[in-house]
């Protein structure tokens, strides 16, 4: 079966800071993979220059059997690609609904070239926010959204892109026991509906649970990359979290 | 209320103030309007990029005066009626709009900001520099007394106030038309979070390029009309730092989320130049806008309408 996503030889540097050397990474469709590794070891930047926020200085990146190399990040979600931030970005001024309408109708419209009606796009966003468990929020601003609704919404705004794959960078950061539970449980659900979806993060008993491959960046440089259980026991993963 | 009955609403108060201005005959009151509603087409065009795209413009005084300075031109190169010279106006300005936005859309905060600023010294220098539009000395614009308009054997200033009334008109239309379309959604996304914007596609340089281009038509469109009103066109008044300021100052004022805001800021703010302009002196007025801004910056950060809508959710919302 051919990738979904193949990074190949990916690098990128800051000045002198090379915060990418030589990354190659596959995911195959309808996979679940967790990419781990310390503060500082470049995982935002490898999810950064898959996006398109940044550039890459050397190597590639595919994505369903094309290159998404000199696209800008728009085109990378028409495309398919969608992400959530490590601090929740809503669009502040808008309401729940209408932070949701924005990729129905900058990416769904684009890619499809369909005309939604006016209910059509109402009723769209209701099944989002239903699925996420704030359709009674629809009207509030995100100012009055707790953290983890504030998480849930990015989640929400991600999926209304109709992503093929969905990056969700730290989406349980800061969060309590079960509000991970909460969100780890929607993107089992999203994955369960056929989306391939690549979960970065730091709370390593949900990373466990969720990821059935594991891939460790560690300054920069891909460590390991395997079955879960295997890669915790890698000796480099152990000493890049552990140290000597 | 949907766009038809919008703007035929519109054009239908447009029409009502055009028909109660000439039933006063009161020439002053066309000079004084003429300047205000001059000021709704300026503060509407810089709020389709400062307000609905969060990029502020400083080089307002530049668009304007390019408006001003093509008219200038196509006086002395082959006269024009004014209704030609506003479309001409709008296409140079539009353009340069463009242009400015590919050059400077890359920069965020107040490094846009400066760029439009120093824009608009460039333009300065360029106008004082060439002779044919009459250089740092002027140009004089001599306008009949009367105009045929609508059957009628109009003032010139009558002619001129309809005019800018018309533009007004259309300027509002449009400004509340991108509001309420996909255009203004995305815009709207910008301000908010350039980032997240792109990430949910929305293509936002593009989206920027056109918002540059339409508020510097519209900006030219109401710099076309200005050497006629005027009579006599220096490089100093038309690239004056009123206009940079109010552009900025009345939607700040009104509100820069809607299209009314734009609309009260520069009623509001307009009518107290006016009037401090005749009882008091025109040196007056850069002091009277001054004193508003810092007033409403910690009044109403978000403009009348933000205040207004900030109270309505605080009354909704338990």
């Amino acid at each position: 079966m051919s990738p979904l996503l193949h990074v190949d030889n990916l690098s990128k540097r800051f000045y002198g800071f090379v915060a990418l050397d030589g990354i190659n990474l596959e995911v195959q469709p309808g996979e679940r993979l967790g990419l781990i590794g310390p503060n500082g070891s470049g995982k935002s930047t490898l999810v950064n220059c898959i996006c398109g926020t940044l550039q890459n200085e050397a190597g590639s990146v595919h994505f369903d059997g094309k290159t998404l190399d000199g696209l800008a990040a728009h085109e990378r979600t028409h495309r398919g690609l969608a992400r959530s931030f490590q601090l929740p970005r809503p669009f502040h001024s808008m309401t729940l609904a209408h932070n949701l309408r924005i990729p129905l109708l900058y990416t769904v419209r684009a890619r499809e070239g369909m005309l939604h009606a006016h209910s059509d796009l109402e009723a769209r966003c209701h099944e989002l926010l239903q699925m996420v468990g704030l359709a009674d929020k629809a009207k509030r601003l995100p100012r009055d959204l707790t953290q983890v609704e504030m998480r849930k919404l990015e989640l929400a705004r991600a999926m209304a892109a109709e992503p093929k794959l969905l990056i969700a960078d730290e989406s349980m950061a800061g969060l309590s026991h079960s509000e991970v539970d909460d969100i780890l449980a929607l993107l089992l659900r999203l994955n369960e509906h056929g989306i391939t979806v690549i979960l970065i993060e730091h709370i390593m008993s949900a990373v466990m649970r969720f990821s059935q491959r594991l891939a460790v960046l560690v300054s920069g440089k891909k460590v390991a990359d395997g079955k879960p259980e295997d890669v915790v026991r890698n000796p480099d993963v152990v000493r890049a979290y552990l140290g000597q | 209320m949907n766009t038809t009955t919008f703007s035929l609403s519109a054009a239908a108060v447009g029409l009502a103030l055009l028909v109660f201005a000439h039933w006063l005959g009161v020439d002053y009151l066309y000079f004084a309007g003429y300047t205000i509603l001059q000021f709704i087409v300026l503060a509407t065009a810089w709020n389709i990029l400062g307000g609905y795209c969060g990029y502020v413009n400083f080089g307002s005084a530049a668009f304007f005066a390019i408006g001003a300075y093509s008219s200038v031109f196509w006086y002395k190169f082959y006269p024009l009626p004014v209704p030609v010279l506003i479309v001409f106006g709008a296409i140079v300005s539009g353009i340069i709009g463009l242009g400015t936005g590919y050059l400077t859309l890359r920069l965020r905060g107040a490094f846009f900001s400066i760029a439009t600023l120093a824009m608009a010294v460039v333009f300065q220098t360029l106008v004082v520099n060439w002779d044919y539009v009459g250089g740092s000395r002027g140009a004089y614009i001599i306008r009949p007394e009367t105009v045929e308009f609508a059957g009628l054997e109009v003032h010139y200033i009558e002619y001129l106030f309809a005019l800018m009334l018309a533009l007004a008109v259309i300027a509002l239309i449009t400004a509340r038309t991108i509001e309420r379309s996909q255009l203004g959604y995305g815009l709207a996304t910008i301000r908010d979070d350039e980032m997240a914007a792109e990430a949910c596609g929305v293509p936002t340089l593009r989206l920027k390029l056109i918002a540059t281009t339409l508020s510097g038509a519209f900006m030219g469109m109401a710099g076309a009309p200005f050497p006629y009103y005027i009579g006599y066109l220096q490089p100093q008044s038309a690239f004056g730092l009123e206009y940079a300021v109010n552009s900025i100052a009345m939607p700040m004022i009104g509100g820069t989320t809607t299209w009314l805001g734009p609309l009260i800021g520069s009623i509001l703010l307009g009518s107290a130049q006016q009037y401090a302009t005749v009882t008091i002196s025109s040196a007056v007025n850069l002091l009277i806008v001054g004193l508003m801004l810092v007033a409403f910056v910690i009044i109403a950060p978000n403009g009348l309408i933000g205040l207004v809508q900030e109270r309505r959710r605080a009354r909704k919302q338990p």
